[in-house]
């Protein structure tokens, strides 16, 4: 299936935007300066939980330079939230009225001429608060009399998931071992570069222009529209580069909202930037997990079946949690055929900054825990961690009743690879170990979450006379690489070079509805959107080149290198440039304009495809400090035909250092709901220096449902490496850390607990014995 | 309060009327428009906004404008001649050494500062000489890829002499 006849598709193409980024010529939203520009500030809430009882706003609106101060009074009253259908759910103000849930909820927004003048207007505005008390902890918000964080919620129960198939009170009577652990996943930053940030344009016209660093212009027209009351098509969003999204770019966020506000009532453009400390404190982050499995097994290593209770701490909004809740459900099943299964899963409110999607929407938690305990099953049972995977690995064609179908699977092919590798290592250094984590991940949510009536992905494609092409998409790239992604698809379909292809994005006004960059969906619908655009673009020009090459009708025509020729027989050719100028005159001089979407259809709850892999980590844990070194990153991930090797290396080496710093030194502290490292001094991504070796091994596969073959591989990659390194950790120096992140104190306190415990045992034999 | 000062950056004389407060990143990005150097945090802490400043690589955020009066600085902006790249630009390009491109231009610069200083540097030099720039996208694996050919290249004598002259 995988024919090597495409001329773009597999090869390693530059990023398309590259020439900008090297230069410093490319602008984010950051960058951006319009005329008559003023400046905004949030003021935020110092308290987690409090009644607002008076803003006295009259001294900071007399500073010289500030133009207007707002405060939730002065909004519609409607409450934000993605599940637009399920008004309980909508339940953020984004500017507060009448409370705030955690410190950073903002209060009031102000604009002024100079930002410092911004910033010294929201020390004169005086919010008096009624203290309330406060839950931080989602094991206590959701007992009987915590603090009720939002009205008529009972136990701060924000969304309840369960799934469950099979039997698995009466599997578990048939095991012969059960394992029962818990365990704890933290929280994580997107820590995107570029920080939140808006420009909004409202002039007399009541149209609002809004510039923004977002995952999904289409999601913020659509939010921005039922929070002012403007209809859609009198906001336009434009999305200029973007520095990272990781899931922390798909809400509405607070720079978004107020910009809009700011600039409804003073018909002048306002900037709002978020510092870096907003960023961590008032933004959305990853969601922490309490874990309780179960795991039953039979004696040969057969996973019979498992059951999960998951209790995940919301913070204060609901922001795109129920989706992180249903997910890390769902994933905790993968990537095995487990005939029964059930999980129950809890969001509960808590007094701390909401948590949302973070690339891998829980699938990260769910593998963490996971195949830490299928690491813990197989050593109690005599098996080999890879055997105990591949005993019960997907397989192609597996369903999940009532929640997937999975076609394509390389998971096997993906645990050859890597025991191959791991043979090959052989004998490791002492305090050295090498741990693995087998995952798959979807190509895409067929989730409807605002439930619009469009395309999850759309694309346009318009064949200039010159033969130029211009390709319309609504999808958005955030760093990821689908800018170049899609160029390549179009190229590939419509057989024209990359460079005779210009991209237009991020541009709600003429670019087709797509949902944007989350859930690694891009790559595969907004593709499949992409190459049907193309074809029906290329269709068009090889119906008038059948009256130059008067083809035989069981031939087939072809594009390439300018030429259209047969496919068998290429020396029978046209000039493409003349077919495309006779196309044009044959269609009364308009362009020729192919149009494609995609939404899935037929492939259960989840995703239309799903990708898989295995990964090995290698670490050196230090045994006098608890140190843990990353020495050698090791993955197998199959995701159908590659489209691009460069994107996927990339991708696959940020996913892996994202998770790793998510698994050993990125700890989102708070104290009384306040996060006290809110920036990179306290807060510590990984450095070069911490970087390891990364190797990424080949697995051919080929996904029917995608564009050449294709499925994702975005997010999926920050899947594995947390139990990676967890078993890798274990099998080094024999710790087994149940609790994320993995410090150097956690893993010391367990080293010398394990002493201890070495001790008294030696003491119990020689006693035993004496 | 206000002053004036002199920058030469980027081989380009400006005059500028600054407020004492005011860091070298604000004027490069505020009042020379100058939007390539990065804000990613403005207290030193990611390497965004990272400029050479007299054959030194700084965090621009943390240089008052004042300080800077009459040094040399190179910005992203600095880095091509004409038409032609830097080594490092190419190198970055065709090995894929950056995604969302927030972090580049100061990685560039941390980089071009490193090779001035060492023109064969060792992988582990080249992690140490960006270790003060964070990248969220890449892992820097193909960051330290792209500096390595980029020496390569600058050492074959590939480098256009502008180039070198400028240098």
């Amino acid at each position: 299936m995988n024919n090597d006849k495409h001329t773009v598709v597999g090869k390693r193409i530059p990023n398309v935007d590259g020439y900008e980024k090297v230069t410093g010529s490319a602008k984010y939203t950051i960058d951006m300066v319009l005329p008559n520009m003023l400046h905004g500030k949030i003021l935020r809430s110092p308290h987690p939980h409090a009644r607002i009882v008076r803003i006295d706003t009259r001294r900071a609106e007399q500073l010289p330079g500030v133009k207007i101060v707002l405060t939730g009074k002065d909004t519609l009253g409607r409450k934000n939230g993605i599940w637009r259908s399920y008004r309980e759910l909508c339940d953020e103000e984004i500017l507060c009225r009448d409370k705030v849930r955690y410190v950073g909820d903002a209060v009031a927004t102000l604009a002024a001429t100079q930002e410092d003048i911004a910033e010294e207007a929201l020390s004169l505005i005086d919010v008096e608060y009624e203290i309330l008390p406060a839950v931080f902890n989602p094991l206590d918000a959701m007992k009987e009399g915590a603090p009720e964080i939002h009205d008529g919620c009972e136990r701060n129960m924000n969304v309840y998931r369960q799934i469950e198939w099979g039997d698995v009170e009466e599997a578990f009577e048939d095991c012969d071992h059960i394992r029962e652990d818990t365990f704890y996943c933290s929280s994580q930053a997107h820590a995107c570069l570029e920080t939140h940030c808006a420009i909004a344009s409202f002039s007399h016209d009541r149209k609002l222009t809004l510039w923004t660093s977002s995952q999904s212009p289409y999601y913020t027209q659509v939010l921005l529209s039922d929070m002012l009351g403007l209809r859609e098509g009198d906001i336009k969003v434009l999305k200029p580069h973007t520095g990272g999204g990781f899931g922390g770019k798909l809400s509405l966020d607070s720079a978004q909202y107020c910009t809009s506000l700011l600039s409804m009532k003073l018909m002048r453009p306002v900037k709002i930037v978020l510092s870096r400390a907003e960023e961590f404190a008032a933004t959305k982050r990853r969601t922490p997990i309490h874990y309780q499995l179960k795991l039953g097994a039979k004696r040969d290593g057969t996973l019979l079946a498992k059951k999960v209770r998951a209790i995940t701490e919301g913070g204060a909004y609901t922001a795109l949690g129920g989706t992180a809740l249903y997910l890390t459900g769902f994933f905790s099943s993968f990537p095995y055929k487990y005939p029964n299964f059930q999980y129950d899963g809890f969001r509960v409110y808590t007094n701390n900054e909401a948590t949302s999607a973070c690339r891998g929407f829980g699938a990260p938690q769910a593998n963490f825990v996971s195949e830490s305990q299928v690491d813990m099953m197989a050593e109690d049972l005599g098996i080999d961690p890879v055997e105990i995977r591949r005993k019960n690995g997907m397989t192609p064609h597996h369903e999940i009743p009532d929640q997937a179908v999975i076609q394509s699977c390389g998971l096997q092919q993906c645990l050859d690879a890597i025991k191959k590798y791991i043979r090959k290592r052989g004998e490791l250094p002492p305090n050295h170990g090498i741990g693995v984590s087998a995952y798959g991940f979807m190509s895409g949510g067929i989730f409807n979450w605002i439930d619009t009536p469009y395309a999850f992905s759309a694309a346009m494609v318009k064949i200039n006379v010159d033969g130029k092409v211009d390709l319309f998409t609504g999808a958005t790239d955030v760093g990821q690489g689908s800018n170049t992604t899609l160029t390549m698809i179009c190229a590939e379909e419509l057989g024209v070079h990359l460079e005779d292809i210009t991209l237009h994005v991020g541009d709600t006004s003429v670019c087709p509805v797509d949902l944007g960059a989350w859930g690694s969906r891009q790559t595969l619908m907004s593709g499949n959107a992409v190459k049907m655009a193309a074809a029906e673009a290329k269709r068009q020009l090889l119906e008038v080149a059948c009256y130059y090459l008067k083809p035989n009708i069981v031939y087939d025509l072809n594009i390439k290198d300018h030429w259209i020729h047969f496919t068998e027989r290429p020396y029978r050719r046209v000039s493409y440039f003349d077919v495309v100028k006779d196309a044009i005159r044959g269609k009364e001089g308009n362009p020729i304009l192919g149009y494609g979407h995609y939404t899935p259809h037929g492939k259960g709850m989840v995703s239309p495809a799903y990708s898989f892999g295995v990964q090995a980590v290698e670490v050196k844990v230090d045994t006098e400090t608890g140190q843990v070194d990353l020495v050698h990153i090791t993955t197998a991930h199959e995701c159908g035909k590659v489209i691009n090797p460069i994107g996927l290396e990339g991708q696959v080496e940020g996913a892996s250092i994202m998770a790793a710093g998510w698994t050993l030194t990125e700890d989102m502290q708070t104290r009384d709901g306040k996060i006290i490292n809110d920036n990179f001094r306290d807060y510590k991504l990984l450095l070069a220096e911490d970087v390891p070796k990364m190797t990424l091994l080949e697995v051919d596969t080929y996904e029917p449902e995608g564009p050449y073959g294709a499925k994702e591989a975005g997010e999926g990659l920050t899947i594995p490496t947390g139990a990676a390194i967890a078993n890798a950790i274990y099998n080094a120096v024999g710790v087994r850390i149940k609790d994320m992140p993995i410090t150097p104190e956690k893993v010391l306190r367990a080293l010398e607990k394990k002493a201890a415990e070495e001790k008294d045992s030696e003491q119990f034999v020689a006693a035993a014995s004496a | 309060m206000e002053r004036i000062i002199h920058l030469n950056v980027n081989s380009e004389d400006y005059e500028v009327i600054v407020r004492p407060r005011e860091s070298l990143l604000d004027v490069l990005r505020n009042k020379l428009n100058l939007t390539g150097t990065k804000k990613g945090c403005n207290e030193g802490d990611c390497g965004a906004c990272t400029v050479i400043m007299d054959g030194r690589p700084v965090n621009a955020c943390l240089v008052l404008a004042v300080e800077a009066e009459g040094q040399n600085i190179m910005t992203v902006e600095g880095l091509a001649q004409g038409p032609d790249l830097h080594p490092l630009q190419e190198a970055f390009i065709r090995y894929g050494g950056f995604q969302c491109g927030f972090c580049t231009p100061g990685m560039l610069l941390s980089a071009k500062a490193l090779l001035d200083e060492n023109s064969d540097p060792t992988e582990d030099e080249i992690r140490k000489g960006i270790s003060g720039n964070l990248c969220r996208c890449t892992g820097y694996t193909k960051i330290i890829q792209s500096i390595k050919e980029a020496a390569r290249t600058m050492r074959s004598g590939q480098v256009d002499e502008r180039m070198r002259a400028n240098e």
